[in-house]
């Protein structure tokens, strides 16, 4: 029972030293209500209040090396240019006073859940707008210029995607077929940006009357902006809707947008070729995700799932390619 | 029925397990886990439909191989890797389409269009 004690006593010290040390970096005079949520493989999220108001603080998961990147440089960038993100409140990125590198930023009022934004009533009026929405938060986005963050890596993603493909070592024949389209159809790249790297339902805040905040800068990376407008397109990220921009919107509302705030009409071709390497890209994720829980490296009966959500891909795959060899 | 086995065959045993889990197991657990739960019965449906609709499938599979003049997808993934296929992409892509049909019907049929 005293053991028991002790190590309940712990767990509760563990948040409660927390706590002081948010209070302390903050300069806050009280911290409560702290709460982890569920995060990402390499990342922790915790919620709390401030002297009376939400914070949202993301820190790396102890025993996992590296820190947080580039992402609160992103971040900091994308909110200049106009971008809707949550606003930094203390980029702990090099601090040591909690430990492991975090940030905090103000707490976003909304819903991430696709399948509610698609669907709930609540967000009607804001399916209406959200295509439009997200045009215009893209064409900021890629108003930051590609060398505005030293240091932020710009990999081509087909190249990338093949080393992955051939570390994995699974025969997919469609797969195959989508590289050589890709490698020899390749559209002229007029620009170099800042690219989210994935904007999609589920990385964005939504309210009742639409786009709140451009949320996970995690994976942002120098690029053709083409490709933020290809994967928000791409067939897994429409959740089951009937139109192509997240299930909701259409390609017209999403480049009339666009070129309003860049002055750049988005190619459509441009567009479907990122399309069709995003869906390549997700098919790869996928066998990727099984293999996680295959090689047991995390061992997963949602990430064994996944690897029969593979052949998904290759059906969209073969759609798109019968259409573009027309 | 696949013998010697008797009675429930193996899509019958997949089925009882997947009704206890929604007529029963799902009513008693935190709601954290339903989604869980959830993913585990969609796992189910996919291993009957597998065991139901399997067998075709494979001699499809096998048939559309040897039209092809390969010996398995790995022979085919590094032909069309070479560009043997460069000439007739969309005959491949014909050919393949009711394999790839084949995998969706079993993995999540409502994907289909």
């Amino acid at each position: 029972m005293q053991q028991d004690m002790a190590k309940w006593g712990m767990a509760s010290g563990g948040v409660s030293d927390l706590a002081l040390g948010i209070a302390q970096v903050m300069n806050a005079t009280s911290v409560d209500d702290l709460r982890r949520l569920t995060g990402g493989a390499s990342r922790e999220t915790w919620m709390f209040n401030a002297d009376g108001e939400k914070y949202v603080m993301q820190q790396v998961r102890p025993g996992h090396p590296g820190g947080l990147g580039f992402e609160p440089q992103v971040l900091m960038h994308a909110q200049l240019a106009g971008v809707p993100v949550p606003q930094m409140v203390f980029d702990g990125s090099e601090s040591t006073a909690l430990e492991r590198p975090f940030m905090i930023v103000r707490a976003v009022e909304g819903e991430t859940i696709a399948r509610k934004i698609l669907r709930d009533d609540e967000f009607s009026g804001a399916r209406s707008v959200l295509a439009s929405q997200l045009g215009a938060a893209a064409a900021r986005t890629h108003m930051v210029l590609a060398d505005a963050i030293t240091g932020l890596p710009g990999p081509d993603q087909l190249t990338m995607y093949r080393n992955v493909m051939d570390e994995l070592g699974e025969p997919h024949p469609v797969f195959e077929i989508a590289f050589r389209w890709l490698e020899q159809n390749r559209p002229p790249q007029n620009r170099r940006t800042l690219v989210h790297g994935d904007l999609r339902l589920g990385n964005i805040m939504v309210d009742s009357s639409g786009l709140t905040a451009v949320l996970d800068w995690e994976l942002a990376h120098v690029g053709d902006p083409m490709e933020d407008l290809g994967w928000l397109c791409v067939r897994a990220w429409r959740f089951g809707g009937p139109r192509p921009v997240a299930g909701i919107g259409t390609y017209d509302e999403l480049f009339e947008a666009y070129e309003e705030v860049s002055g750049v009409r988005p190619d459509l071709s441009a567009v479907k070729w990122w399309e069709v390497l995003g869906t390549l890209k997700w098919g790869i994720i996928c066998i990727r995700q099984a293999a996680t829980h295959l090689q047991g490296i995390a061992r997963s009966h949602e990430l064994a799932a996944i690897g029969r959500r593979v052949c998904e891909n290759e059906y969209d795959l073969i759609e798109y390619l019968l259409e573009a060899l027309k | 029925m696949t013998a010697p086995h008797d009675r429930p065959t193996a899509s019958e045993l997949v089925q009882a397990v997947r009704e206890w889990m929604e007529t029963d197991l799902m009513k008693g657990i935190e709601p954290r886990m339903t989604f869980h739960l959830r993913v585990a019965m969609n796992m189910l449906d996919i291993v009957d439909r597998e065991l139901q609709l399997g067998a075709p499938m494979e001699e499809r599979h096998a048939k559309v191989l040897q039209d092809l003049g390969v010996v398995d997808d790995v022979d085919l993934s590094q032909k069309i890797r070479n560009g043997d296929f460069d000439n007739d992409v969309t005959s491949l892509l014909t050919a393949l389409r009711p394999v790839v049909e084949d995998k969706v019907r079993v993995a999540n049929p409502k994907y289909l269009r």
